[in-house]
């Protein structure tokens, strides 16, 4: 028994060193009020939990210590007190209702949406998210895509891992600082959720709901978290990265992204060189096709089919746009239509049918992709 | 009614068993059934264990090593799958049908040739379950809690047969609890009152009340998703008109009652144990009645607290806030009870109390971490992270899993005539009890530095509490391998038992010899308030 005590004080040595010394055993404080507020709550009822065990077990471990048979000691008979049952069924009770008071505040106070200063939408999808900025009547902006940047190698062992392994990504989030953000959160396919733990922003993304949250973040700098709901495959690998940015800086960045979309936009009616083509769709590959169909192209069968050589990468191009266009409900292939732009789906298209020896011959322009649409 | 009961029997079989493979496969004894129900248990602890060693050994380091993403969530859930329905559930039927005819003085379960069938379903079912892990559509991939669309758009080819191993699961539970439904109010001997029975029986008959509730919506929610994956309807899928939080409603309406099926048999055995080598009567029985009691009241409207982040409305959190917390008020009134009943007791720390002595420690450790979930604005921090998965491994591990090892080693004796040996035993126990905690302790702080859960890869801040955990959980998972060895070697070699074979056990088995004869009671004992329990 003397063993088992060891263990168990060990244990609660653990959690006071843990919670006494070393930050990194801890929840992060975070650095927005709301944060501060949950830490608060977190370490109040983790007390209340240490001082209840530390009663209990040392009352037990008292008795197992002394009332053994080893020492001689005597059982004694009494089996029952209504004034103990009812103390430690009351007492526990007010300090839970005691505890209820600011949890009920903590929680008001999260679901204080309204008020903001701006909205961004952010939508999950299998394996990434999209961020979409609205203006006050909630027309988009502009709108882009945030998914892993962590090279295959370092996740293969490959190369060393570098200091954000699977927490950053190619586009990230920007939000000005001290001012109310409103996210606004759903899903295009299963259910994700958006975590920004220093935040304390958690919230599901559920396919035909709008989830609403907040926050306003006083610091500057890159925060980082993941995508907390399973959602298939690559759910480890869609990390969410924020820069919180000086409110000016933020402001220029801001309208350069307005101005950029405004750009693409016009670029739809453009002519583009087959190396332009390839360019493009190679990076667009990269990111949206490449974590089923694989860099090559070989797809992991049968679930996600090859597009090395086969009817459709070479059959009539409409068809293959087509595909990329609706996707195939009830599989893992989305409809990329949604998610990208004409110039994108062109580049992408004409990418897979002159790649890893295919050979269509052809070319496909963003007019085709609005053509195509425009023809239905 | 025994009379008529032994008569029958006296036509099949006169004197115990059928030899060969027959006693097994028509057996109606509740002996044998219970037998083959914790054997087929344990064979599913060792599948449902290789299948986390599997997951720890990809875990022990950053970065992809052994196992693909999506083979990583096959196993992460056909793990739990198997542990929650093939490992823990069949374990708890295995010890009611060996234990409450004895314990309520009757010869055998009410429904005899039910019984048989109910066991005999589940290798079917689990065999299902398994093989669909070597399905050419991929196996399943979406957690145990299977949350829609995942499991049902998305979901692998393979999901359908999914559907039916639950449905077969589902109505062997069913079956089960009637059984003991029937047994517990028919068959107890004259004179135990409801305010009377053993512990364990009260457990259980709260626990078949519980299943005969739950198991029938999980039955509806796998048909729902049957219809959703081929007949074209559309409840859990938002494109069509649906709502896939309706999945999660009616999965948790199901999955917190039975998070508590799986816990209150562990109440009762260890509220046997604990009195039994303390040497002195269980503190407030009657208290500890009613606390079961609201236990499994309270089971059904805390739900939502599984869905704190899915976006409901303020007054809902509240609500479910609110009632997550009263249900830690009973849960402490047991812990608090156990305690007083050690206070002042005689204490001696053979296998089984030392096991529930570790349940009762680790057991609360895991409720103060349910407590910690139930206030929700913290929650949204711990949700989802690996802060859950050592909450729920605490009470499900050296909760319901220790209380069975302790069950299994306190009335082995009664069931084999032999004694283990109780070296080899402790050295189980010290393996076990090291091994859960160096496993799932270090998953508090991996949870709170923001680890989510069901992830093949993590950022490197996370992976020394990882390499840890991988560990501690194949020093548990070998450990158990030590403690199938204890078993046989004590059915082999163990010295003969005493018909009460610990000087401080209590109730109506302790007065049947050892090994208990294959027809328990042909004649209703009489119950003496030394062996009853109040
Ligand atoms: C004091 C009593 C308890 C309280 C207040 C409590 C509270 C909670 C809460 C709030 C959650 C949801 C956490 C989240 O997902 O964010 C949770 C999860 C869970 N609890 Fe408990 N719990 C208690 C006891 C138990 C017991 C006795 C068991 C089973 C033996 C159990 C098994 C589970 C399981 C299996 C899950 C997670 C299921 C999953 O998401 O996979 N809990 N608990
Ligand atoms: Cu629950």
């Amino acid at each position: 028994m003397k063993q088992s005590i060891k263990y168990v004080s060990m244990i609660l040595g653990l959690i006071m060193a843990g919670y006494g010394f070393a930050d990194e055993l801890n929840m992060p404080v975070g650095v927005t009020e709301i944060s501060r507020q949950v830490y608060g709550l977190h370490m109040t009822i983790f007390w209340v939990c240490v001082v209840i065990g530390a009663i209990v077990f040392s009352v037990m471990f008292w008795s197992i210590i002394s009332h053994r048979r080893s020492l001689g000691y005597k059982a004694a008979t009494f089996h029952e007190s209504t004034t103990l049952e009812l103390a430690w069924t009351v007492i526990p009770t007010l300090l839970l209702v005691i505890m209820a008071i600011p949890a009920t505040q903590v929680l008001i106070a999260m679901y204080d949406t309204g008020g903001e200063d701006m909205t961004v939408e952010v939508r999950g999808y299998q394996w990434k998210w999209q961020y979409k900025y609205l203006d006050d009547d909630y027309n988009q902006t502009f709108s882009f895509f945030s998914s892993l940047s962590t090279p295959k190698d370092q996740i293969e062992n490959r190369s060393i891992k570098g200091e954000h392994y699977l927490l950053e990504v190619d586009n990230h989030l920007r939000i000005p600082a001290n001012r109310k953000v409103r996210f606004l959160i759903t899903s295009e396919d299963v259910i994700h959720s958006w975590w920004v733990p220093d935040f304390a922003v958690k919230r599901d993304a559920v396919p035909g709901m709008l989830n609403e949250l907040w926050t306003i973040v006083p610091e500057t700098g890159f925060y980082r978290g993941q995508c907390t709901e399973l959602c298939g495959k690559d759910h480890g690998f869609m990390p969410v990265v924020v820069e919180v940015m000086e409110e000016a800086a933020f402001d220029t960045w801001y309208a350069q992204e307005v101005v950029a979309a405004a750009v693409r936009e016009e670029a739809m009616s453009k002519t583009f060189s087959n190396e332009e083509l390839m360019a493009e769709g190679k990076q667009v590959y990269t990111t949206f096709c490449a974590s089923c169909h694989l860099e090559n192209g070989q797809g992991i069968p049968p679930v996600f089919p090859s597009l090395v050589g086969t009817a459709m990468m070479t059959g009539p191009r409409d068809e293959h746009l087509r595909l990329v266009f609706d996707g195939v409900p009830g599989s893992a292939m989305q409809a990329f239509g949604k998610q990208l732009d004409a110039v994108q789906l062109a580049a992408v298209v004409h990418y897979e049918r002159h790649s890893w020896g295919n050979k269509a011959g052809d070319i496909t322009q963003p007019r085709d992709v609005i053509n195509l649409n425009s023809g239905q | 009614m025994s009379e008529a009961i032994s008569a029958v029997d006296h036509d099949d079989h006169s004197h115990g068993p059928a030899k060969g493979i027959t006693r097994w496969l028509f057996t109606t004894n509740h002996k044998d059934i219970g037998t083959l129900y914790l054997w087929f248990s344990f064979s599913m602890l060792l599948i449902g264990g290789v299948l986390a060693l599997i997951v720890r050994a990809e875990l022990f380091q950053p970065g992809l090593q052994f196992v693909s993403p999506d083979f990583f969530n096959q196993m992460t859930t056909n793990h739990g799958l198997i542990m929650v329905f093939g490992a823990i559930m069949p374990a708890f039927v295995g010890l009611a049908n060996w234990l409450i005819p004895m314990q309520v003085g009757a010869p055998d379960m009410a429904l005899p040739r039910m019984n048989n069938l109910s066991f005999w379903i589940l290798p079917f079912a689990f065999g299902m379950l398994i093989a669909t892990l070597f399905s050419e559509a991929g196996g399943l991939n979406f957690g145990w809690t299977f949350y829609a669309p995942l499991s049902t758009t998305y979901a692998p080819d393979s999901v359908t047969f999914f559907i039916f191993a639950v449905h077969l699961m589902g109505a062997s539970s069913i079956m089960g609890s009637i059984n003991i439904i029937a047994t517990i109010l028919n068959m107890r001997a004259p004179g135990m009152t409801l305010m009377k029975m053993p512990m364990f029986v009260w457990t259980w008959l709260i626990t078949a009340y519980l299943l005969l509730a739950v198991m029938p919506v999980l039955a509806g929610l796998v048909t729902m998703m049957l219809f959703d994956i081929h007949f074209g309807t559309s409840f859990f899928n938002a494109a069509g008109g649906g709502d896939p939080l309706l999945f999660q409603h009616i999965f948790w309406f199901f999955g917190h009652p039975e998070v508590y099926i799986m816990i209150l048999p562990a109440f009762g055995i260890v509220s046997h144990i604990i009195p039994a080598f303390a040497r002195k009567r269980l503190f407030g029985y009657d208290s500890m009645v009613y606390a079961v009691a609201s236990i499994a009241f309270l089971s059904f409207i805390v739900w939502a607290h599984h869905m704190f982040t899915v976006g409901m409305p303020l007054a809902g959190q509240l609500f479910f806030m609110y009632t997550t917390m009263l249900i830690a008020v009973p849960t402490g009134v047991k812990v608090f009870n156990w305690v007083s009943t050690m206070w002042r007791g005689s204490m001696t720390f053979e296998t089984p109390m030392l096991f529930s002595i570790a349940f009762v420690v680790l057991f609360t450790i895991g409720g103060f971490s349910g407590l910690m979930l139930a206030i929700t604005p913290a929650d949204y921090q711990y949700h989802d992270t690996y802060f859950v998965v050592a909450h729920f491994h605490y009470v499900l591990v050296p909760g319901s899993l220790f209380s069975i090892m302790a069950a299994v080693y306190y009335w082995f004796p009664k069931w084999t005539g032999k004694m283990y040996s109780e070296r080899l035993g402790k050295l189980h126990f010290w393996f076990s009890f090291v091994g859960v905690n160096v496993t799932f302790f270090p998953q508090h702080f991996s949870g709170l530095a923001g680890m989510p859960r069901r992830i093949p890869d993590y950022a490197l801040q996370f992976a020394d509490f990882n390499m840890v955990s991988s560990i501690g959980a194949f020093i548990f998972g070998f450990s158990q391998i030590l403690f199938l060895f204890v078993l046989i070697h004590g059915i082999r070699n163990g010295k003969p038992a005493a018909a009460r074979a610990w000087e401080g056990a209590r109730g109506l088995e302790w007065t049947l010899p050892s090994p208990a004869p294959y027809h328990s009671f042909t004649h209703p004992p009489k119950v003496t308030d030394d062996e009853a329990h109040a």
